[in-house]
């Protein structure tokens, strides 16, 4: 499992991202300088020209000229470092940008189903989308602005310095005022902020619950109720809005009466300088103009470092992702599954989620070739598990599972998962035309054999009645598919694969019985032959399987067929006799 | 935008004084050059240093009147963006609740929570800006350019070349970039969609080993995604070295100008320091207004979407005021004694859905009795929910009338209506909260016993017994910490408790087993009252002791009648029946 990075480990894997840019980077920090340097260099300039503007007839023009002429130099080199900076920054954020979803994605596609089920996608989806976007203008952005932040105040300083040391200490000693005082503000906002947020959260999910079930909310005529709390809600939010918002939007016109402070400090004494003969006018207006230029960085400093943190802990949640433990990968020596007759044998089998809650435990099956084996159970018994275990979504805890006398754990994923054809009860289609969800396990088949395995799942006339018959796009979700139709892709795609070996989940479930009657006909013809895995709800199913494993909680507790088991009067006895009670 | 500025109108005050202060802040901002005039030429060149103190006092003067006005601002437009928020906030709330299950198919669920949610935040952010700064910046900049004529106009006249040149630039390059930021928008999503797709679907992908072929797809995505961004990047760089040549070009002509004017004796040396300061002023205040013009863009385009969500009128009215349904009862006093039996009519119904081609229910007519029990079974889609939905008034029919108790459901006022109806959804839906506050959806002030008899009814009981803390036991959001058959089961009794006159299970067993199902239905069957039931289902054995079934094909009545009848006559119910059925005279 991953630990906790700390900000150090953090801050030097983000490095090694940034290591692969080195040249911009270098190019970047360089031009920076570069900029800064120039930019401090022109009030001089115009302080100098200035002061060869002393009164009517006393201007030296030609020296004005030479200053001009130096002055559009230095214009012209810091806009063009200034550009240059911005490419090499744009370069390297979003190259690292790009690096880092694509290795967090191949990640995804690793991870052990465990990780996947067990946490929120939404929450997957935002570390390699928002967090990193957030990561790379925190970081690299706020890097930048830290950087040129410093080298400006330090190299204000210094120029003020060689300039007039009085000037200066007015400066160094008022400016950070405005930093404290920025700093006073945001601890002060800060628990309003975290209020305002927690108040927003809690109407966002008022919101989502209402809105989501507002189907049952007009059923019930609770729409006066749910307008009652909701008020309470957004009156406290309105509230606690208000004095966040106000009180943090003091910041800017505090720190800029800090500003104004400086100013008048440095214009006063300037002018007492002045007129002692310390500096000169022109000298004055630029230490003005140095005065504006060095508390800039250092009211956005505080800002900057909090986004500098930020991004730290974006990073840190997106390595926490990218460190998460691999599945086992398939082994060195693997080998391909080849020649499935259909022979799957379970030998002590233990398995459980979570270690404290044993599941199954020491479980023994045998599967000759061509046998049917129907899985039932009353609801959340963990039918599933069975599939989670044959397909390698998970690996058992003890003993082992054979297809054709090979342990699955000793042949590759692929060959394996090939041997099945698998419709799962929760449909999912990738977005795309309904071609490319049917092709998915066959990219290379030929439009009659797509057509063919449409018609054998009774699929063939609703995507023919579709505005671009196999080429409509499926909008997200299948949101212009039924359920019903859903399934039927999802059977199409199986139909066409024709694997060796079967697992439907409750798969038609929310077909009509008529079609089902019909898709079962079809499946019936693919089943021949052919080991199957059913999970099913269906009486006829089960009563035509050859093997019914009996679930309750997780464990497997009975195994039989339909006569013996009815026979044995247990579980399964009286599950059965429940369909037909009164 | 501009129509829902309506939500402004309780904070007319505020509105009009924040930006009212905001300029007045701004004003003394432009005095401080001027004041540094004086300093220079009269202190520095008269060796004054009263006046320079005096004059120092009066810039911290002006700089802290300038403080207290911004304060001030700051707090009216915040207490008028907030307030204006909440109230948009409490109409679109009212008005989504008003929207009947139509325009809620239509619109979508999630896209009704982003309007209510993050759209009115961006639009509060909008109007909290433009009160703030959208009146101050464009005031500094022809303010910064009024005051450099005040001291001379020949220096100035580079100002009038300046600022429409910054404009260009400074617009320009948002213009241009602003819809390629929303391309690179469009691509994120697309890798989010990608990135999402694979979560939800991953046993899907690894099942037919499509990791390799999705990887190569995010990482297209990815890199198309890049190389807009990188794109874009490169016209946005172009915006400081820019403007950073135009604004100091301004300065070298402004010191060239400035020095012949000095020359000349037409002005100062401390004004020509005024001017360049002006300058510097204007870049300042055009980045922020550049900026602010893409949150206001922003926001517009949030309230514009809100705006569409106002247009959206209820599909289904309530009845006309002042008419209840006893009066209108009144009025089919004179018909037939036996129809007083009638719980619910159906006559020539028919119904389309908005958008939908075709009549999804046609020419549906039959009578339940008081007390019965109707089936209701077909194949997916043939309209089985959409009958049910007729009876509380969730869709209108778009022919013919639906009665309950004899008088048009139009005529109810609806709450009247809904009261009578007891709702069991296909999707079990339950809210967070304890399963007290759950069942007193049903009830507002249901009794402890009312809670476990409908718990009981519902084969709820023994569940919620068993969870820590009973009735106290925690529901999480949606009911996720809860099993697919208990949340059905838990909406059954919230339904139950308030004792309906017409309960409706709409396929809302379906996560039950059989064993549990059947137990279900003898306990409702058993209950006291007298209720009419309707049961919709696709299992034959949930709805075949039902006192009339209606099978449905395809939007049509395909039969009416008992489960003897039907196996008789009606080719659709036999073959459902068959299909399931199929060996239980060998089995059973």
């Amino acid at each position: 499992m991953s630990g906790r990075n700390s900000q150090k480990d953090i801050f030097f894997k983000v490095m090694g991202y940034i290591k692969r840019y080195w040249i911009y980077l270098g190019v970047s920090i360089l031009m920076a300088a570069l900029t800064v340097a120039l930019t401090l260099y022109l009030p001089i300039l115009t302080g100098d020209a200035i002061d060869l503007i002393i009164d009517k007839g006393l201007v030296d023009f030609p020296g004005i000229m030479v200053i001009l002429e130096k002055m559009a130099a230095a214009i012209g080199v810091t806009a063009a470092a200034q550009w240059l900076m911005n490419v090499c920054n744009n370069k390297m954020t979003y190259g690292i940008v790009r690096d880092i979803r694509n290795e967090a994605f191949r990640k995804i596609e690793k991870l052990p189903l465990k990780y996947i089920d067990s946490h929120p996608y939404g929450e997957v989806v935002s570390r390699v989308i928002a967090d990193v976007d957030q990561f790379a203008d925190g970081l690299l952005m706020g890097f930048t602005q830290l950087f040129t932040g410093v080298v400006t105040i330090l190299g204000t300083l210094a120029i003020m310095l060689t300039v007039n040391i009085g000037i200066t200490a007015v400066v160094v000693c008022i400016t950070p005022v405005s930093f404290l005082v920025a700093n006073f503000i945001a601890k002060k906002t800060f628990h309003m902020f975290h209020r305002q947020s927690e108040t927003r959260a809690e109407q966002t999910a008022f919101i989502d619950e209402m809105i989501g079930g507002q189907r049952v909310v007009q059923a019930f005529g609770y729409e006066e109720n749910a307008m009652e709390r909701f008020d309470e809600i957004n009156g406290r939010l309105q509230e606690c809005s208000l004095k966040a918002i106000f009180f943090s939007s003091i910041t800017n016109p505090a720190t800029r009466f800090v500003n104004s402070l400086v100013y008048t400090g440095v214009g006063i004494t300037g002018a007492f300088f002045a007129i002692r003969g310390g500096i000169s006018v022109g000298m004055l207006s630029c230490l003005l103009t140095y005065a504006n230029q060095y508390t800039k960085p250092f009211n956005e400093i505080s800002g900057v470092i909090t986004e500098l943190q930020n991004a730290l802990a974006c990073a840190g949640r997106i390595f926490e992702l990218m460190e998460e433990e691999p599945q086992v990968p398939d082994a060195e020596n693997a080998l391909e599954l080849r020649d499935v007759r259909g022979n799957v044998s379970l030998e002590k089998v233990s398995f459980s989620y979570v270690p404290d809650k044993k599941l199954i435990q020491g479980f023994n099956l045998c599967v000759e070739p061509g046998q049917r084996v129907a899985i039932v159970g009353p609801t959340g018994c963990g039918k599933t598990t069975v599939i989670n275990l044959l397909m390698r979504f998970y690996d058992v805890d003890q003993g082992c599972i054979r297809v054709e006398g090979t342990d699955i754990r000793d042949v590759t994923r692929e060959s394996l998962r090939t041997a099945y054809g698998m419709v799962l009860q929760e449909t999912w289609l990738k977005t795309g035309t309904i071609r490319e969800n049917i092709v998915m396990g066959r990219p290379d088949a030929t439009e009659e054999e797509i057509v063919a395995a449409a018609k054998a799942a009774h699929a063939h006339s609703f995507i023919k009645r579709l505005p671009e018959g196999y080429d409509t796009m499926i909008a997200e979700d299948g949101g212009n598919l039924s359920q019903g139709q859903k399934q039927l892709l999802c059977i199409t795609r199986v139909m066409l694969c024709q694997p060796d070996m079967l697992i439907l989940d409750e798969a038609t479930s929310s077909i009509d019985t008529r079609t089902e009657l019909k898709i079962q006909n079809a499946f019936a013809k693919l089943m021949e032959g052919r080991t199957s895995f059913i999970v099913a709800h269906r009486l006829s199913t089960i009563q035509e399987a050859d093997i019914i494993l009996v679930m309750k909680d997780g464990n497997i507790m009975e195994q039989g067929n339909h006569e013996s088991l009815l026979e044995k009067g247990g579980f399964y006895a009286q599950l059965y006799q429940s369909q037909f009670a009164v | 935008m501009g129509k829902l500025m309506v939500y402004l109108k309780g904070y007319k005050k505020e509105t009009v004084l924040a930006p009212l202060f905001k300029m007045l802040e701004a004003s003394f901002e432009l005095l401080i050059p001027l004041v540094m005039v004086q300093i220079i030429d009269r202190g520095i060149a008269g060796a004054d240093r009263g006046f320079i103190f005096r004059m120092g006092l009066l810039m911290i003067t002006l700089g802290m009147i300038g403080l207290v006005c911004s304060i001030t601002a700051q707090y009216f437009a915040a207490k008028a963006a907030v307030g204006f928020s909440a109230q948009l906030k409490h109409s679109l709330f009212a008005h989504i609740q008003s929207l009947s299950f139509s325009e809620m198919d239509v619109i979508g669920t999630s896209t009704l929570i982003t309007r209510m949610t993050s759209d009115v935040n961006q639009v509060q952010s909008g109007v909290n800006l433009i009160l703030r700064l959208f009146l101050r910046s464009p005031f500094i900049v022809v303010g910064a350019m009024v005051m450099a004529f005040t001291i001379d106009t020949k220096a100035a006249a580079v100002f009038t070349v300046t600022i429409p040149l910054l404009c260009v630039v400074v617009f320009g390059i948002m213009l241009i970039s602003m819809p390629l930021y929303k391309k690179v928008q469009a691509g994120l999503d697309k890798i989010l969609k990608i990135t999402r797709e694979n979560l939800t679907g991953a046993r899907v992908v690894r099942a037919f080993h499509k990791e390799e072929a999705e990887i190569h797809g995010f990482e297209e995505g990815n890199r198309d995604l890049t190389k807009m961004q990188m794109f874009v990047g490169r016209i946005s760089a172009l915006m400081n070295p820019v403007t950073y040549i135009i604004i100091n070009g301004a300065v070298i002509v402004l010191i060239h100008t400035g020095a012949w004017q000095v020359d000349q004796g037409y002005i100062t040396q401390g004004e020509v320091v005024a001017l360049v300061n002006y300058m510097s002023q204007i870049l300042v205040e055009l980045i922020k207004l550049a900026n602010l013009i893409i949150t206001v863009t922003k926001a517009f385009a949030c309230a514009n979407r809100i705006q569409d969500i106002f247009e959206t009128e209820p599909g289904v009215r309530p009845a006309p005021a002042g008419q209840s349904a006893k009066k209108a009862g009144k009025r089919e006093k004179g018909e037939a004694e036996e129809d007083k039996e009638v719980a619910v009519s159906f006559e020539q119904v028919g119904l389309t859905y908005k958008n939908a081609g075709a009549e999804s229910l046609t020419d549906i007519s039959f009578r339940a009795y008081k007390g019965q029990t109707i089936g209701i079974i077909g194949g997916t889609g043939s309209g089985k929910s959409s009958i049910v939905h007729l009876i509380p008034r969730f869709y209108d029919a778009t022919r013919g009338t639906v009665k309950v108790d004899g008088v048009d459901v139009k005529e109810y006022p609806l709450e009247e209506l809904r009261a009578k109806i007891g709702m069991v959804m296909q999707k079990a839906v339950l809210f967070k909260g304890t399963v007290r506050d759950n069942l007193l959806w049903g009830k507002e002030d249901a009794t402890e016993e009312e809670m476990w008899k409908a718990l009981e009814i519902s084969q709820a009981k023994e569940f919620v017994e068993t969870k820590e803390g009973g009735l106290e036991a925690e529901v999480a959001q949606g009911g996720k910490n809860l099993s697919g058959g208990q949340k059905q089961r838990l909406t059954i009794a919230r339904a139950l408790i308030r004792k309906p006159e017409i309960l409706i299970l709409d396929d809302s067993a379906s996560a039950l087993d059989f064993a549990t199902d059947a137990r279900l239905r003898k306990a409702i069957r058993e209950m006291e009252e007298k209720i009419t039931v309707f049961i919709v289902s696709q299992r034959a054995s949930s709805i075949q002791y039902a006192d009339s079934i209606i099978v449905m094909d395809d939007g049509e009545v395909a039969g009416i009648g008992t489960h003897e009848e039907l196996l008789e006559n009606c080719g659709v119910y036999k073959e459902i029946y068959d299909s399931q059925f199929k060996k239980e005279g060998r089995a059973g």
